[in-house]
C-alpha cells in the first residue's frame, strides 16, 4: 500500500460537503455551549428542522429552492424559541434534556406515515435539489494538485463544496465579529455566570435565547448543505439523528470548544481521521497484515469508529482543550 | 450632608422614616420552610447616605439583599425605589434602574480578564445589541471610553498591574476588590455589598473605606453588610441591625454600640454570666461592649475629618 495515497485521500475527504455541513453545525454548537455555555444536544434537530423546511416546500408545494431556504431558516427559529422559551429561566440541564427529546421527536413526527404526502414519511424526500444543481457553474470535475496531493471533485461536489465552505468562511466571520464584540461578551460572561450578568443591569434569558437562535440557525444552515450535498433527506439516525449531534460535538471538541477556528479544524481532522483509518484497515487487509477473522471487512466501518474513539479518549487524556484550545485557560476551570 | 445631620432627624427605632428614603421597605418576609429567614416590617434607607447592615451569621442580610435586587422572591411585601414599586421587575431591571448588587460569594467572570469583566459593568452600550456588535464602527469610540473609564477605577482599587489576568487566577480579596470596581462601572444610583472587606488586606481595607466615601461625595447611597465593627464605625452614617430576619434597632453607632437588644443578639442570651472577649471573637464579630470604650475616641476621629 502507498501510505501517501491514504494519506491523500484522507485530506481529500476531508475537504468534502460532509466536513462543511459538519462544520455548520460545530459551528452553531460553538456558539451555544463554546461562548455561552448552553447544551443543545439536539444540534441535528435544528439540522433536520433546516432540511426539511428547504425540502418541503419544494417537494409538496412546487415553490422554489428560495422559498424552501426562507422556510428553512424560519423554523429554525421557531424551533429554537419554543425550545429555549421553556428552559432558558432553568438550570443548563433542562436544555440538553429537552433538545436531544425535541430533535428526535421531530425525527419521528416527519416519519409518520400519515404525513407522506408532506414529508415523505420513512422514505424521506428526493428530488428538491435540481433547482441547485441546474445553477450549477462548473460543467467539468474540478482538480488541483498540490505537491504529491491530487485533489479532484465531480463537478456536483464541487459546487456544493464551493456554496458550503463559502458559507462556512461567512460563519466564521460572523462569529469573529459578534465573539469580539460588547455582545459576544455578554454571551461569554453568561458562560461563567449567569447572576453576575444579571446584576450589571443585563438581560441574561435574552442573550440566551439569541444565542439558542443563532447557533440553530447555523445548524439548519449545515442540514440545508446535507440535504443538497446528498439530494435527499432521509429521517436516519446517522443523517438527521443523534449521530449527527455526536460527530458535530466531537467536531468541536477536537478542534476547541470557544476557540473561533476550532469547529472548522475539528470537522476537517475528524472527517479526514474518519477516511484514512477507513482507507488504511481496508489496504492493510489487502496486504494481508490484517486477518479477516480479526476485523471482516463488512466491519470495517465500526472499526473506524473504535479506533477515532479511543483516539478522541487520547486526546482529552493529553490535550483536553482541544487542538486549538489554550492550556492556561483550560487550568482555570479548576 | 454633614455626617451629624442624619442622627439629628431620625428616630433610632426600628422602621423610623427618614426625610429623603431612596428605598422603602415593608411587610418583607421570605421562609424557607418553617423558618423566617427574612420578616421586616417596614426599612427606608435614606438617600446619598453610607447605612451599614449588620447582625450575626444567619440573621437574612444575604436573604435580604437577594429579595431587594430581585434575585429572590419573597412570600408578602412590597419595597419601593425612588417611589417605584420594584416587586414585579427582574434583577436586570433593577440594576438598569440604578441600583446594583455585588455578592457575598464572589461572581468573578472566571475565563475574561480583569478588564472584560470591567467592561461588562458599563450599562447602555449599544455594541450589545446584535445588530450594531456586527459593525463595529457603531460602538468603537463607546468602547474606547468604557475602557479609559475601566482603567482609572482599576487604578482606584489597585488593580491595574492585574489588567489583563483572567480573573480566575485573583485572590479572593482580589476578586471582590473586581467585583466592587465592575459594579461601579454601571454608574448605580445606589450600591449594595453584601461583605465587600471580607478577604481584603488590612491595608486596602483602609483604601477601600476611602472610596466608598468618595461614592458618597458624589451623590450615590450605600448599603453593605460588613462584620468589622472598626470599619462599620469609621464610615457608616446609619447603622441597621438585623437578628433572625427582623431589624431589631437602627441608629448611628454610638446608639447601636450601646442597645441591649443589639449586644444580646450578638451575645446570646446569656452573655452577662459569661462576657469574655474570647466568646465576643468567637461569634464571628467584634463585641460591642468591647468597642464601647473606643467610642469617645471614634466620634472624635469623626470630627477630625470634617
Ligand atoms: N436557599 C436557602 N434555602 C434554605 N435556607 C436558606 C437559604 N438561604 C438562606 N437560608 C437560611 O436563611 C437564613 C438567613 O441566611 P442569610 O441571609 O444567608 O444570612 P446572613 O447573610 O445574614 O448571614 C439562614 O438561617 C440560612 O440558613
Ligand atoms: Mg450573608
Amino acid at each position: 500500500m502507498d501510505i501517501l495515497d491514504i494519506i491523500g485521500s484522507a485530506l481529500k475527504a476531508g475537504l468534502r460537503p460532509e466536513t462543511a455541513y459538519i462544520s455548520l453545525a460545530a459551528i452553531g454548537l460553538n456558539i451555544h455551549f463554546g461562548y455561552t455555555g448552553l447544551l443543545n444536544f439536539g444540534q441535528a434537530g435544528f439540522m433536520a428542522v433546516g432540511a426539511y423546511g428547504l425540502a418541503i416546500p419544494v417537494f409538496a408545494f412546487e415553490a422554489s429552492l428560495w422559498v424552501g431556504l426562507a422556510c428553512g431558516i424560519t423554523a429554525s427559529v421557531i424551533f429554537a424559541l419554543l425550545l429555549g422559551y421553556p428552559t432558558l429561566r432553568l438550570r443548563a440541564d433542562y436544555l440538553a434534556i429537552v433538545t436531544i427529546a425535541a430533535a428526535e421527536i421531530f425525527r419521528f413526527i416527519v416519519r409518520a406515515t400519515g404525513l407522506r404526502e408532506i414529508t415523505g414519511g420513512s422514505n424521506g424526500i428526493n428530488g428538491f435539489s435540481s433547482g441547485f444543481y441546474e445553477a450549477n457553474p462548473y460543467t467539468s470535475s474540478v482538480g488541483f494538485e498540490l505537491g504529491f496531493l491530487d485533489f479532484n471533485y465531480t463537478a456536483r461536489e464541487a459546487w456544493v463544496m464551493t456554496v458550503g465552505w463559502g458559507i462556512v468562511l461567512t460563519g466564521i466571520a460572523f462569529t469573529y465579529f459578534a465573539i469580539n464584540s460588547p455582545w459576544g461578551r455578554v454571551l461569554k460572561s453568561v458562560r461563567e455566570d449567569e447572576d453576575a450578568v444579571r446584576s450589571l443591569g443585563k438581560n441574561a434569558y435574552s442573550f440566551k435565547m439569541q444565542s439558542l437562535v443563532i447557533g440553530g440557525v447555523f445548524g439548519a444552515i449545515g442540514g440545508m448543505i446535507l440535504a443538497l450535498a446528498q439530494g435527499s433527506v432521509q429521517p436516519s439516525p446517522v443523517d438527521l439523528g443523534p449521530t449527527r449531534t455526536f460527530l458535530a460535538y466531537a467536531a468541536l471538541i477536537i478542534g476547541g470548544t470557544g476557540k473561533l477556528w476550532g469547529p472548522v479544524a475539528g470537522s476537517f481532522i475528524f472527517i479526514s481521521l474518519l477516511s484514512f483509518t477507513d482507507t488504511f484497515i481496508r489496504s492493510a487487509q489487502a496486504e494481508g497484515w490484517i486477518d479477516e477473522s480479526f476485523i471482516a471487512p463488512n466491519e470495517v466501518g465500526i472499526a473506524r469508529f473504535v479506533i477515532l474513539g479511543i483516539a478522541l479518549m487520547l486526546l482529552m487524556t493529553f490535550r483536553p482543550q482541544g487542538i486549538f484550545g489554550s492550556k492556561r485557560e483550560m487550568a482555570l476551570d479548576v | 450632608m454633614s455626617r451629624s445631620e442624619a442622627p439629628a432627624e431620625i428616630e433610632s427605632k426600628p422602621g423610623a422614616t427618614k426625610p429623603d428614603p431612596i428605598l422603602k421597605v415593608s411587610g418583607l418576609v421570605r421562609q424557607f420552610g418553617g423558618l423566617k429567614a427574612v420578616d421586616v416590617e417596614h426599612l427606608e434607607i435614606e438617600r446619598n447616605k453610607i447605612t451599614a447592615l449588620i447582625g450575626p451569621n444567619g440573621a437574612g442580610k444575604t436573604t435580604f439583599f437577594n429579595l431587594i435586587t430581585g434575585f429572590d422572591q419573597p412570600n408578602a411585601g412590597e419595597w419601593t425605589y425612588n417611589g417605584h414599586p420594584m416587586k414585579a421587575l427582574g434583577p436586570h431591571q433593577m440594576a438598569k434602574q440604578g441600583m446594583v448588587r455585588t455578592f457575598q460569594l464572589t461572581k468573578s467572570l472566571s475565563k475574561l480578564t480583569v478588564i472584560e469583566n470591567m467592561k461588562l459593568g458599563a450599562a447602555n452600550q449599544v455594541g450589545e445589541s446584535l445588530g450594531k456588535a456586527l459593525l463595529p464602527f457603531t460602538w468603537k469610540k463607546q468602547e474606547a471610553e468604557i475602557e479609559r473609564r475601566a482603567d482609572a477605577l482599576l487604578d482606584r482599587f489597585n488593580m491595574s498591574h492585574m489588567r489583563s489576568e483572567f480573573a480566575a487566577s485573583l485572590s479572593g480579596g482580589q476578586r471582590k476588590l473586581l467585583e466592587m470596581a465592575r459594579a461601579l462601572m454601571a454608574e448605580p444610583e445606589i450600591v449594595m455589598l453584601d461583605e465587600p472587606m471580607a478577604g481584603v488586606n488590612p491595608a486596602l481595607t483602609q483604601e477601600l473605606l476611602g472610596h466608598v466615601k468618595e461614592l458618597r461625595e458624589e451623590g450615590r447611597t450605600i448599603v453593605f453588610v460588613e462584620h468589622d465593627m472598626d470599619v462599620v464605625r469609621d464610615i457608616s452614617d446609619w447603622v441597621v441591625v438585623m437578628a433572625q430576619g427582623q431589624i431589631i434597632a437602627e441608629g448611628t453607632h454610638a446608639e447601636i454600640g450601646a442597645n441591649q437588644e443589639v449586644i444580646d443578639a450578638y451575645l446570646g442570651r446569656h452573655h452577662d454570666e459569661e462576657m469574655s472577649s474570647d466568646k465576643a471573637q468567637e461569634s464571628g464579630t467584634e463585641s460591642f461592649s468591647q468597642s464601647e470604650p473606643d467610642e469617645n475616641s471614634g466620634l472624635e476621629k469623626e470630627s477630625n475629618d470634617e
